[in-house]
């Protein structure tokens, strides 16, 4: 975290959250109308999968249930983070265009717990209910024996993603240190991240996976693992214990968002009114 | 209302949201990624196709391009200043203009519809047409109109769908005067427009016994139909009776939302202060 945050940080964080659940909740319909709504909009997603596989059968070598255990992982981790780092989602246009990142360094505790439980969107579990009906479907359907490591890597692998996702949400916040006009093109590697992790990175082009493994590590949180769980062969060629431990970058990953944050914040001034 | 007064509202709201210029160009970056994904995507799904798909590669490619082109084209959301205007009560002032508010309102639509679409086009077609055969991606470029013929027809029914897509905008709009329902309303249609638009993935390669469905209902002529009109899937000679069935769809739709504001207006109780 960018400062020490002292006793407490933990149970204050848990109020936030709890706060913030309750506020939602006054709100009851409103919240049940967000959560349907956000279940539709993410869940054609996976009619669109379904239609493809249904007209063309197979994606290469892979079937639909081996890409749907892709796209459920993705869409359980993905919508855990966004309900999580709503503050830093929102931090370009709600803190540094209003000038309310001010307040915000006022306060006696990091700027990273303020911004982390500045809101929870309990309405994500739109999405996430659909990320576990996709995924339930898969294990289903695989014909592979569910032991409990190959759970424990999947629940890994998705801890892992939800990291992976938080940490692009603060490399978004950095970012607006320097725009805020700009901060769609972040959404190529949030939403667009999901896009791209909800099929296999080997049917991709080399310069692509390339990007998406060593730069931006989301292949690491889907497609390796992805392969382990399945017992296949990486046609990409990678070895199984690279496979297992790739889910690790995630936190790599995160710890440089930390530091991209620290950075942006020494440049941060003040819109001043 | 005049035609006059209708096309100098367009006039200048177009001018003003065409200021917007930092955002289409990261809109541009989003879309330009999102396409080279689809792209990929069904690179690897034709290349393990073992019966023909009802639509050439080529077509599919005039899809996704022209689909991310005129992503901003589709009535996936409303327009801000309108819906805070029914929020906070500011419609009192709206009606007593001396204009015929479905006109009012349908005016700025089109142009809230148009300006973003026109900013976000040009660089897109640009880009995808020209550029990419230079780069050596000639195998992914937008290609041309299946004829001369095709582009015309193209270009008319792509003015239907600018008409049909700011009459459910309308839609959209006047359902928020009933709060909550209206609400929910405009939280579902993000999923439903593009899936039946053809967005998500081009209609005809849905699967055959959905087909007969997906013709009659209006969002196709949203992008499904001026896209295949484009790529020649629709013949030039029987585009005419798809652009007449748009104008159609949109003449019930603008009826539909007019009768709904007639009845809002019945129901519109403005708090004194």
């Amino acid at each position: 975290m960018a400062t020490a945050d002292g006793p407490g940080a933990l149970s204050l964080y848990g109020r936030f959250v709890s706060q913030s659940i309750r506020a939602t909740l006054q709100y009851r319909l409103s919240f049940v109308l967000m959560a349907v709504g956000y279940f539709i909009t993410s869940g054609v997603e996976a009619l669109g999968v379904w239609a493809l596989f249904d007209r063309f059968g197979m994606l290469g070598q892979w079937s639909l249930a081996e890409v749907a255990l892709l796209y459920g992982m993705v869409n359980v981790a993905f919508p855990i983070s966004e309900a999580l780092a709503r503050g830093f989602d929102v931090f370009g246009q709600e803190f540094v265009k209003t000038g309310n990142f001010d307040r915000v360094l006022l306060r006696p505790r990091s700027t990273v717990l303020q911004l982390a439980g500045y809101e929870f969107q309990i309405h994500r579990v739109g999405r996430l209910l659909q990320g576990l009906i996709v995924l339930g479907i898969a294990m289903w359907l695989l014909p592979v024996e569910w032991t409990w490591w190959r759970i424990a890597l999947m629940v890994f692998t998705i801890l892992s993603g939800v990291v992976f996702f938080y940490a692009l949400f603060i490399f978004q916040a950095a970012m607006s240190f320097w725009t805020v006009e700009s901060l769609e093109i972040m959404n190529t590697l949030t939403y667009g991240g999901v896009e791209t992790a909800q099929y296999p990175l080997a049917i991709y082009e080399p310069g692509f996976r390339r990007f998406f493994t060593f730069v931006v590590p989301l292949g690491c949180i889907s497609y390796f693992p992805a392969v382990a769980i399945l017992g296949i062969e990486d046609p990409l060629g990678s070895e199984r214990w690279m496979q297992v431990a790739a889910p690790l970058a995630g936190y790599l990953f995160f710890a440089a968002s930390l530091l991209a944050w620290r950075f942006g914040i020494r440049h941060y001034t003040s819109t001043g009114s | 209302m005049t035609s006059r007064t209708f096309l100098a509202i367009v006039a200048v709201r177009c001018k003003m949201l065409l200021q917007y210029r930092a955002a289409a160009l990261a809109g541009f970056g989003t879309q330009l990624f999102w396409g080279f994904i689809k792209v990929m995507v069904f690179v690897a799904f034709y290349a393990s196709a073992v019966v023909e798909p009802p639509m050439t590669f080529a077509q599919v490619l005039v899809y996704v391009w022209l689909g991310q082109a005129l992503l901003a084209l589709l009535p996936w959301n409303v327009d801000k200043e309108i819906a805070e205007q029914i929020r906070s009560g500011g419609v009192a002032y709206e009606l007593l203009r001396p204009v015929d508010l479905y006109g009012f309102w349908f005016a700025r639509t089109l142009a809230f519809r148009l300006a973003p679409t026109l900013l976000r086009m040009v660089p897109m077609l640009v880009f995808t047409y020209f550029m990419m055969p230079w780069v050596g991606l000639e195998d992914w470029a937008l290609p041309a109109p299946a004829s001369a013929a095709s582009g015309w027809l193209f270009l008319l029914s792509a003015l239907a769908t600018l008409l049909l897509s700011t009459a459910v905008t309308m839609i959209l709009h006047i359902s928020l005067m009933w709060t909550i329902s209206g609400e929910g309303f405009n939280r579902m249609m993000p999923g439903v427009v593009p899936l039946f638009a053809g967005l998500i993935v081009p209609l005809p390669l849905f699967p055959d016994w959905l087909q007969g469905f997906l013709y009659w209902q209006p969002f196709r002529g949203l992008a499904d139909v001026p896209f295949r009109i484009y790529s020649g899937h629709i013949p030039a000679d029987a585009a005419l009776l798809e652009v007449a069935m748009q104008l159609g769809w949109s003449a019930l739709l603008i009826g539909f939302g007019m009768a709904l504001l007639t009845r809002a207006r019945h129901n519109l109780v403005v708090q004194g202060g």
